[in-house]
């Protein structure tokens, strides 16, 4: 396919909410997507973040054809998402991180058999692809469990794994690890990284998770009410609204505030100085060459950096248009 | 697919036996609702009690399979707090047959049990000249039967993608429907006579093939021949259905993030 796998332009939802207020009841419109347009090209992964109730959600049933644009347009894959849904659900798969598509009652190796002949896989072939993604997900002693048993992390991966049994083009992730561990998260991005190099999928996520985007996303878009905040890559964000790495050391002795190390803002000193933060721009200078700077001035026993918070910056853009 | 279903039934043994017996229960209190009426009047709406069996039973088989088999499709709300109404739109089928054939409630071939006991008394008791349009008229009424309830279902489902909490109301339709349907249209007043024939046409499922396989006169606007035209009322209930359970996927709101 050449054209891009997402194309919106002037995508709009609107839902009517009825408020009680005190001259009774009052209808009102609100925009959960207004006016939002972008492209993704094929094999992309690409991070759509937001705080809640921002529109994620909404623009992704849009795209998989669950909700029915109010305005604009919507194509996935180069079809019409609500009129062309069941062709869009074969090469499309979806995961919403609250919602479970397998059988609660039934082992995991029966939904998968199920989704197989749900999506009419030839036999072979869904063996195969059903055994690779056990592989690399390592789930071979769960398959045996029925679902409603298995842990959340286990679930998660269940998950993505039947959204990933008909070999999808495009993989499109809700929040998939929220509420999973540093260990659950680590082998999940491990896999997805590992299946979009084999296979090329487009990815799609949202999250709240920074460790998700700085991972596997190479762009990022930030929603904001609706709207498009921010368009590119994640260094560029942090560039964008100016956020700066943090270099904190630990010195042998007390010393005087650190202000004139070349390229960097000395931001703070505590305990008279034997640990004192020093903010630089990764554009313009290196954490080593601050350090160089900072050992002519004083003895450094230990140091780390800190890396720009998303969260924060996120935050920060928010604020900027409002 | 559908041996799954049975599966899943089967992993809580206990909780099924208890369910069934609970619908056994519905069924005969049903019946006894009828019995206790017949013990006060003698004929009702036209009928005696041998042909309130037929009736009773007619009505109900149609009403239990078709609740057996998508009863549970009024109850989408549950499905949309659960998220399993996404996951079908995820799928490559149409999401109507997928709410459809994602439960088969054995449970409810209990009522079934009770319905088919009356139906077989109905049939004996009564003085019936059989013929091979008699048997065609009972085949065509419990399928044509079961597809009119069916689409009610479907109707009452599709309403709820507008109320919140509108199963109350869509009751009215289905398990109403199936309530007129077990009683002689005729003892209806003039205008629900109408709206049981042909706007909600439950009195397709049992009334009228009643009157045509007993050879009995119907009330003015409901001649007995008309059973013959059951197909037409279940085509006719589907269309329904069918307009209107679009028009609910359209307004489909989500079931939220």
């Amino acid at each position: 396919m050449s054209g891009p796998i997402i194309d919106i332009s002037d995508l709009t939802r609107t839902f009517t909410v009825r408020r009680k207020a005190s001259t009774g009841r009052r209808r009102t419109t609100i925009a959960a997507v207004d006016q939002m347009t972008f492209a993704v090209q094929p094999g992309k992964a690409v991070g759509y973040i937001g705080a809640n109730a921002e529109g994620k959600s909404t623009t992704i049933k849009m795209l998989c054809g669950i909700l029915v644009p109010t305005s604009g347009s919507v194509r996935t894959c180069g079809l019409e998402p609500v009129r062309q849904r069941r062709d869009l659900a074969r090469r499309i798969g979806v995961v919403f991180g609250q919602r479970s598509q397998l059988w609660w009652d039934l082992p995991l190796r029966e939904s998968f058999a199920l989704l197989a002949s749900i999506h009419q896989l030839d036999p072979t072939r869904a063996s195969a692809r059903t055994s690779e993604l056990v592989d690399l997900l390592e789930m071979a002693d769960t398959l045996d469990t029925p679902v409603r048993q298995l842990s959340l992390g286990q679930r998660m991966r269940a998950e993505i794994a039947a959204a990933l049994l008909h070999s999808p083009e495009l993989l499109i992730l809700d929040e998939p690890t929220i509420g999973l561990d540093v260990l659950a998260k680590a082998r999940l991005r491990e896999f997805l990284i590992q299946e979009r190099a084999r296979h090329g999928t487009t990815l799609l996520l949202t999250t709240h998770d920074m460790g998700d985007v700085e991972r596997l996303c190479d762009r990022i878009l930030v929603v904001d009410r609706g709207r498009l905040a921010y368009d590119g890559t994640l260094p560029g964000l942090a560039r964008t609204v100016g956020a700066r790495r943090v270099l904190v050391v630990d010195l042998a002795a007390p010393c005087a505030a650190l202000t004139g190390v070349p390229n960097t803002t000395h931001l703070s000193s505590a305990a008279d100085g034997l640990r004192q933060h020093l903010a630089f721009d990764a554009e313009r200078t290196t954490a080593a060459q601050v350090l160089a700077g900072i050992a002519t001035e004083a003895e450094v026993r230990d140091l780390y950096i800190e890396e720009p918070d998303i969260e924060d910056v996120v935050r920060r853009i928010y604020q900027a248009q409002r | 697919m559908l041996a799954s279903r049975i599966r899943a039934q089967r992993a809580y043994r206990g909780s099924f036996a208890l369910d069934f017996l609970g619908s056994l229960l519905v069924g005969l209190t049903e019946f006894a609702e009828v019995w206790v009426v017949f013990h006060n009047v003698d004929v009702l709406g036209g009928l005696d009690f041998h042909a309130i069996l037929l009736l009773f039973g007619l009505s109900n088989l149609a009403f239990s399979l078709a609740d057996m088999v998508v009863g549970h499709v009024d109850t989408l709300p549950t499905y949309v707090r659960a998220g399993t109404l996404d996951a079908f739109y995820l799928r490559p089928q149409p999401v109507l047959a997928q709410l459809m054939t994602s439960e088969l409630q054995l449970r409810r071939l209990a009522r079934t049990g009770v319905a088919v006991v009356s139906l077989v008394a109905g049939l004996a008791y009564n003085d019936i000249s059989w013929g091979l349009d008699t048997v065609l008229l009972l085949v065509v009424a419990i399928g044509c039967g079961a597809a009119i309830f069916a689409g009610l279902f479907v109707c009452a489902a599709s309403l709820q993608f507008f109320l919140i909490n509108g199963a109350e109301f869509t009751n009215a339709f289905t398990y109403g429907g199936s309530y007129a349907a077990s009683q002689p249209t005729s003892i209806f007043p003039g205008p629900l006579k109408l709206v049981f024939g042909y706007l909600v046409p439950v009195a397709f499922t049992a009334y009228l093939p009643t009157l045509a396989i007993l050879d009995l006169p119907g009330p003015a606007g409901l001649p007995g021949w008309l059973a013959w035209c059951t197909p037409l009322a279940a085509l006719w209930v589907w269309a329904v259905a069918l307009t209107m359970w679009r028009w609910g996927t359209r307004h489909y709101q989500g079931g939220g993030g």
